[in-house]
């Protein structure tokens, strides 16, 4: 049996070579600016493949990649597999249930299983926080790990393509107001933007959200609170709705959906406080209803189905570069 | 360590010995001597794209080819598709092409530095292609972008042109245009620095 770990900001060392290069991402924090440029723009030299005929290059030939999907998903899981055949890697689906108590000691019997047939990279999604983290440190040392989200700890690639999005649209972030509504408190998502976005120098963060939904500790993030989401739209530039993550509430922290809708859904009317130009985002799957108007989710403003295409880029940029190490680089 | 020996604009030494063979602009380096000389010929980037531009008209008036499109691999050859794209007044607009995610080398070396994606502005379908790089050297380069081409497409045919071709071909890949041939040792490189001006350098590994 294994401890559990507690994720906290990791050692730079735990995702880094010794030389600076990415070996897993499991998390943004504690990830150096550089990198994350350097991401954002493989994946944009990644994009054109998306234009070829034939939409594929050769170059994780031969390479194996193992989905492990702990936790239900299909975006996420498809553009994973997407990304990977597009690289041309052999890529294997896993939705693995475990139950509860075994997780520790059938997680490692997984992990040698799979290692046994020869993997390159695991790409991890776990209901449980920290579950990316420990597999990358129980792995071979050959293999990467990619953190598809883990509990209500980070969701890294999903924050990459956000920040992608955010600047294929509006370009220089430093300049720009971004507003994170809604279930802040339940959402690996919204941490990891976070961390993304304050570490490219965001001109302001903003939080909007019930005191209910919101961390105890979130203004040590670096953000701007607001609780009214008019007060907290007026000029910003992005506006990123999250989900009302209904299965991972206990307890009674909202009223009603419907109150919810009445006081945080983002109808036509106050999408009008933010800058006219404003575009929204949000991760998906959308609560039409709930969280944002289905007029805003399908209008003009909305980019949410060009988060999903670009997710594959920036997927294929995360994958090539764990998997292009080059062999003597010591991890 | 890599160190810059000289700027091949500056390399004359017309008292070493010369090898040119007839009718090709060939320039053998000593490579015995500490100073790598160049005959005759002062390997001026600019120049030799002037004299492939003249060539290249020739060699497409000879073949024939019909409205043929040009692509620069990058980042080298996209410099010289652009002065030759000018000059040649080609009705398509130039493509570019990043080989680096077709390349034979990722195990080894991995991921290259980021160059600006592929862009071909024109169908590849039934085309005839004029691809151009700077220096063809082991031929893997084109191995790779001839790959990359034929992901977009079945071109009607691919002519190659190259700044300088020098020794130490890997694959059966040879220019149908092409500036000046070098003799050059394997531990020799030539580099071409840009885009503007163009200037050919030497480099001793």
């Amino acid at each position: 049996m294994i401890a559990p770990i507690r994720p906290g900001p990791l050692p730079a060392s735990m995702q880094l070579t010794e030389d600076g290069r990415l070996r897993h991402f499991l998390t943004i924090e504690g990830l150096p600016a550089t990198l994350l440029n350097e991401i954002l723009e493989r994946a944009n030299s990644f994009l054109s493949i998306t234009a070829q005929p034939v939409k594929k290059v050769p170059l994780l030939r031969g390479k194996t990649i193992f989905n492990l999907f702990f936790e239900p998903s299909t975006r996420t899981r498809t553009t994973f597999e997407l990304a990977a055949k597009r690289l041309s890697a052999d890529v294997m689906n896993m939705n693995i249930n475990v139950s509860a108590t075994k997780k520790g000691e059938s997680l490692l019997d997984t992990l040698r299983n799979l290692e046994a047939m020869h993997s390159d990279m695991f790409v991890v999604r776990h209901e449980q926080s920290g579950a990316a983290q420990l597999i990358a440190q129980h792995v071979a040392p050959h293999i990467s790990v990619i953190n598809a989200g883990d509990g209500r700890h980070a969701h890294p690639t999903q924050a990459m393509l956000d920040v992608f999005t955010i600047r294929q649209h509006k370009g220089d972030l430093t300049a720009l107001r971004i507003a994170i509504v809604g279930d802040i408190l339940h959402s690996r998502v919204a941490r990891s933007q976070i961390h993304a976005l304050n570490t490219l120098n965001t001109g302001e963060v903003r939080v909007i959200a019930p005191k209910t939904l919101l961390p105890a500790n979130v203004r040590n993030l670096g953000v701007h609170v607001f609780h009214s989401l008019t007060d907290g739209l007026k000029d910003v530039d992005v506006v990123i709705m999250l989900r009302l993550q209904k299965e991972r509430m206990t307890g009674a922290l909202l009223p009603s959906e419907h109150e919810y809708y009445r006081l945080y859904g983002l109808t036509p009317e106050r999408l009008e406080y933010a800058h006219p130009d404003a575009i929204v985002m949000h991760p998906g799957p959308v609560n039409r209803g709930v969280e944002i108007a289905s007029e805003v989710a399908d209008g003009p403003q909305s980019v949410i189905l060009e988060q999903v295409s670009n997710g594959i880029a920036v997927r294929m940029a995360l994958m090539s570069m764990c998997l292009g190490i080059p062999s003597g680089v010591a991890a | 360590m890599l160190r810059a020996l000289a700027s091949c604009d500056d390399l004359q030494h017309p008292q070493l010995p010369t090898s040119e063979l007839p009718g090709q602009h060939t320039t053998q380096f000593i490579h015995s001597t500490p100073t790598f000389a160049m005959q005759h010929v002062a390997l001026n980037a600019e120049r030799l794209v002037d004299q492939i531009a003249i060539d290249l008209r020739h060699y497409i008036d000879d073949k024939g080819l019909q409205h043929p499109a040009m692509v620069g691999i990058h980042t080298g050859g996209v410099w010289i598709a652009e002065r030759l794209h000018t000059r040649l007044n080609l009705s398509q607009r130039l493509g570019k092409l990043n080989i680096n995610y077709y390349r034979d080398d990722f195990s080894r070396r991995g991921l290259h530095p980021v160059v600006q994606p592929s862009e071909l502005p024109f169908t590849v379908d039934d085309q005839h292609i004029i691809l151009v790089d700077d220096v063809l050297h082991t031929g893997r380069t084109i191995r790779a972008a001839l790959n990359e081409l034929f992901d977009f497409g079945r071109p009607a045919s691919v002519h190659l042109v190259a700044l300088v071709e020098r020794s130490g071909r890997e694959l059966p890949i040879q220019p149908d245009v092409c500036g000046h041939h070098l003799h050059l040792a394997p531990d020799e490189q030539i580099k071409l620095n840009g885009p503007d001006p163009l200037k050919l350098e030497l480099i001793a590994t």
